[in-house]
């Protein structure tokens, strides 16, 4: 396949999986709007720094209110990283890449683009958000579906969840990032509603509320938090779940190619990293300085792979 | 329903009765009930909508996606009619293709006088770089639509040959997927000659062009200017229908000698380009060197024999506007027989006389730029405005070489769809031709684009033009 046809599709679900990791970031955020009566500005701050847009955001508005926050984040085009912005880009790297593309998901990129357009095109009234964020996530998840369906397992189906899994991976490290001091188990003697609110958006953040407390019987506690979604196997958006994840497609393109590259070295420390680790061992390192050391080899592992197979010139 | 006798209804005689190649279809559109065909009209548009069926107009707002409007009334074409338009059309081809190696070679036509050596020596289509250089099996034009306009019975005229880059084989294809999802009980009661062969054939014709140095079986892949080209769509279309890579130009090197395209696992020899790109961006290196789209230093891989181009480069001298008015003389010239389908009149500005007839009657005329196509800057006489037709004749004044004028044809009409049945619209008809050292093969058919706004005559898309699907009967 053609370099640049590897770099369309692992960039289409990149950007796919970042609308849906917008709408969920969005939703929490709502979430603690509702659920606190006084100032939010700080939580809506955090929003921006977790998407990744601060500076962009800075540059417009003085202050961090819901409107203004959700405006920017759905349906600004300054915006690199909006809802809007990131659906259209996949649809333009999948118009880029149509020839590797099943009809199905082809028209399921085709038909997020064409429905968010329409229902992005004035501001979002609160009274409509959630059912709003939730067609976002839906949509998103229409395209992976029709790519699990439809796609031969071959490399085009491999660069796809490829492009997936970094993102993940990436998403979920700036979560941790931004809340990394609700977290430290210092946090647990604060044991305030608040802290737990907190708490509680960073898990809705990555849609996993439920899965965890099903996990761990209910009780929450701020070290039980970080090692679910630095270190879990079975949670689909853990760092160590998406690693595994890259792991393994990369594998697979070895195996299919014959070749092994610099990429492979470098997932395999990744892997090797988070399992010579214990949540104690992240906390004794620091976990600030443990996540910010992630997000550093995660991009370097998305930079060296668009090199590797040659994505661009 | 309003028939203007003046035009030529395909479908319904003068007295009102229904033309022979439309007996069935009228018998079944006649017990449809309107409401529904409104519905499957509007299933249609979101069809298209969301297959991505879509071009792009420039000069709008950057790059704007547009759906040509699909009318869900066929036009259909006897067995007889079309084997007499084919046979016409094969003979044009033959002769372009012919011309085409002439002009690159010896150069005996215009040695015999048949035409001015200035119209060719002083045309921006005549690419020197192309002398001498043979191309496998002689092929110059390998992909052709012909455009067909008809005014009465037996009356065929042909008003672009497009033997560069013809677009639109995409919609001839769409449109009948369309039809058949949508009607499939008309393809029961009709025969119609398919054309979903065309992808297939196209493969086949651009692999037995490949270069003689070619051994193994030939690598093919369509060259796109990208996403933002007004065809893109078709250009995607076609790689995936014919199963090979749609590349650009920066997927592209030269690499021993050959042009090789960038995987995934290095790079892959190509040995059949069917590129979408114009003359002047395809290498930089000997055409315009600021072009991005093509491929630097193609030009030396080709002459040295190691690729195929299609179309050739240079091949625009043959559908040139100015050159059109002598492709009579030139099917003569080169297979000794009379051209079987007419040229329409046509007025070449650069000679003192025709410039002159053309001013003293410019409201009755249309004028095209020499090398201009999709429609734009063009004047239809008839519809302009006393500003529009001021404004052009100054133009002309300043600037005469660069413009062919025409009578307006009274081009024959179909009924289109619309809100109280049936009405009357201008058509023509662009059959897409395959030319490869094993034959020219023509698809029954073609697209046919209609002028949708009442008593037009401008089909093209980009300016409000519509298609239809295009029956050809079987006998």
């Amino acid at each position: 396949m053609l370099g640049k046809t590897a770099g369309g599709l692992y960039w289409m679900f990149r950007f796919l999986e970042r609308s849906e990791n917008i709408a969920r970031l969005i939703e929490a955020g709502f979430r603690i709007a509702l659920t606190r009566s006084n100032d939010t500005a700080s939580d809506w701050k955090s929003v921006v720094t977790t998407a990744g847009v601060r500076r962009g955001y800075d540059a417009i508005y003085d202050s961090y209110t819901s409107e203004n926050v959700v405006d920017f984040l759905l349906r600004d085009t300054r915006n690199p990283s909006s809802a809007i912005t990131v659906i259209d880009k996949a649809r333009t790297n999948a118009r880029m890449v149509r020839t590797a593309l099943t009809t199905e998901v082809w028209e399921a990129v085709n038909e997020n683009w064409m429905a968010m357009k329409k229902a992005l095109k004035s501001p979002i009234p609160d009274t409509e958000l959630p059912a709003l964020l939730g067609e976002v996530r839906r949509h998103s998840a229409l395209v992976r579906g029709a790519l699990h369906g439809t796609m031969l397992r071959n490399d085009n189906y491999d660069f796809a969840r490829i492009g997936t899994a970094i993102e993940r991976a990436d998403y979920t490290a700036r979560i941790i990032d931004v809340k990394y001091y609700t977290l430290l188990p210092s946090a647990n003697f604060v044991g305030s509603p608040l802290d737990n609110v907190q708490w509680e958006t960073v898990l809705r953040s990555v849609s996993a509320h439920r899965s965890f407390r099903w996990l761990g019987d209910g009780e929450m506690t701020s070290s039980g938090i970080a090692e679910f979604l630095i270190l879990d196997s079975r949670f689909p958006r853990s760092l160590y779940f998406a690693s595994k994840t890259l792991r393994e497609l990369l594998a697979y393109l070895a195996e299919d190619y014959g070749e092994r590259h610099a990429c492979h070295d470098l997932i395999d420390e990744q892997v090797a990293n988070l399992r010579q680790h214990t949540i104690r061992s992240i906390f004794d390192e620091g976990l600030h300085e443990f996540i910010s050391a992630f997000i550093r080899q995660n991009n370097a592992l998305g930079a060296q792979i668009e090199q590797d197979y040659r994505f661009n010139k | 329903m309003d028939t203007k006798p003046i035009h030529f209804d395909e479908m319904l005689a003068a007295e009102g009765s229904v033309r022979a190649p439309y007996h069935a279809y009228e018998a079944w559109f006649s017990k449809q009930n309107p409401s529904r065909l409104k519905a499957k009209s509007k299933d249609a548009e979101a069809f298209f909508r969301r297959t991505g069926i879509t071009f792009n107009v420039y000069g709008k707002e950057a790059a704007q996606e547009r759906l040509i409007p699909f009318d869900l009334i066929p036009r259909i074409i006897s067995s007889r009619e079309w084997t007499k338009l084919a046979k016409g059309i094969e003979q044009r081809v033959r002769a372009i293709n012919m011309f085409l190696y002439d002009i690159y070679h010896r150069q005996e036509i215009l040695r015999a006088g048949i035409i001015p050596t200035d119209l060719i020596a002083k045309n921006d289509a005549f690419l020197p770089q192309m002398i001498g250089l043979t191309p496998p099996g002689d092929v110059y034009t390998h992909i052709v639509g012909t455009d067909i306009v008809r005014t009465g019975e037996d009356d065929f005229y042909v008003l672009e040959d497009n033997a560069r880059t013809p677009s639109g084989v995409s919609y001839m294809l769409e449109n009948r997927e369309t039809m058949l999802q949508m009607f499939p009980e008309l393809f029961s009661q009709n025969r119609v000659k398919p054309v979903s062969d065309y992808p297939k054939n196209l493969r086949k014709s651009l692999a037995a062009c490949a270069p003689p140095n070619c051994t193994g079986k030939p690598t093919v892949a369509i060259l796109t200017p990208g996403i933002h080209n007004s065809a893109y769509f078709e250009h995607s279309f076609l790689a995936d229908q014919m199963g090979v890579e749609l590349v650009e130009g920066h997927d592209l090197r030269v690499v021993d000698g050959h042009i090789a395209m960038r995987t995934t696992k290095g790079h892959k020899q190509i040995d059949v380009l069917y590129r979408r790109v114009d003359d002047d961006y395809l290498d930089p290196l000997n055409f315009r060197p600021d072009s991005m789209l093509g491929v630097p230093g193609i030009m030396d891989v080709y002459r040295a024999g190691n690729i195929t181009i299609t179309n050739a480069p240079g091949t625009g001298i043959a559908d040139d506007k100015a050159i059109y008015s002598y492709i009579p003389d030139i099917v003569e010239f080169y297979t000794g027989e009379k051209a079987i389908l007419r040229n329409v009149e046509t007025y070449r500005c650069a000679e003192p006389d025709a410039l002159k007839y053309v001013l003293d009657n410019l409201a009755e005329l249309v004028v095209k730029e020499v090398h201009g196509s999709g429609g734009y800057g063009m004047l239809v006489g008839p519809a302009a405005s006393k500003k529009e037709l001021a404004d052009f004749e100054q133009k002309l004044r300043s600037n005469p070489a660069n413009y062919i004028a025409q009578p307006t044809l009274s081009l024959s009409t179909v009924p289109i769809f619309v809100k109280k049945g049936l009405s009357p619209r201008h058509v023509d008809l662009r059959p897409f031709v395959l030319v490869s050292p094993n034959g020219i093969e023509i698809t029954p058919g073609g697209l046919t684009r209609v002028a949708l706004q009442e008593g037009s005559l401008v089909v093209n898309s980009s300016q409000g033009g519509g298609t239809k699907d295009t029956w050809v009967l079987e006998e």
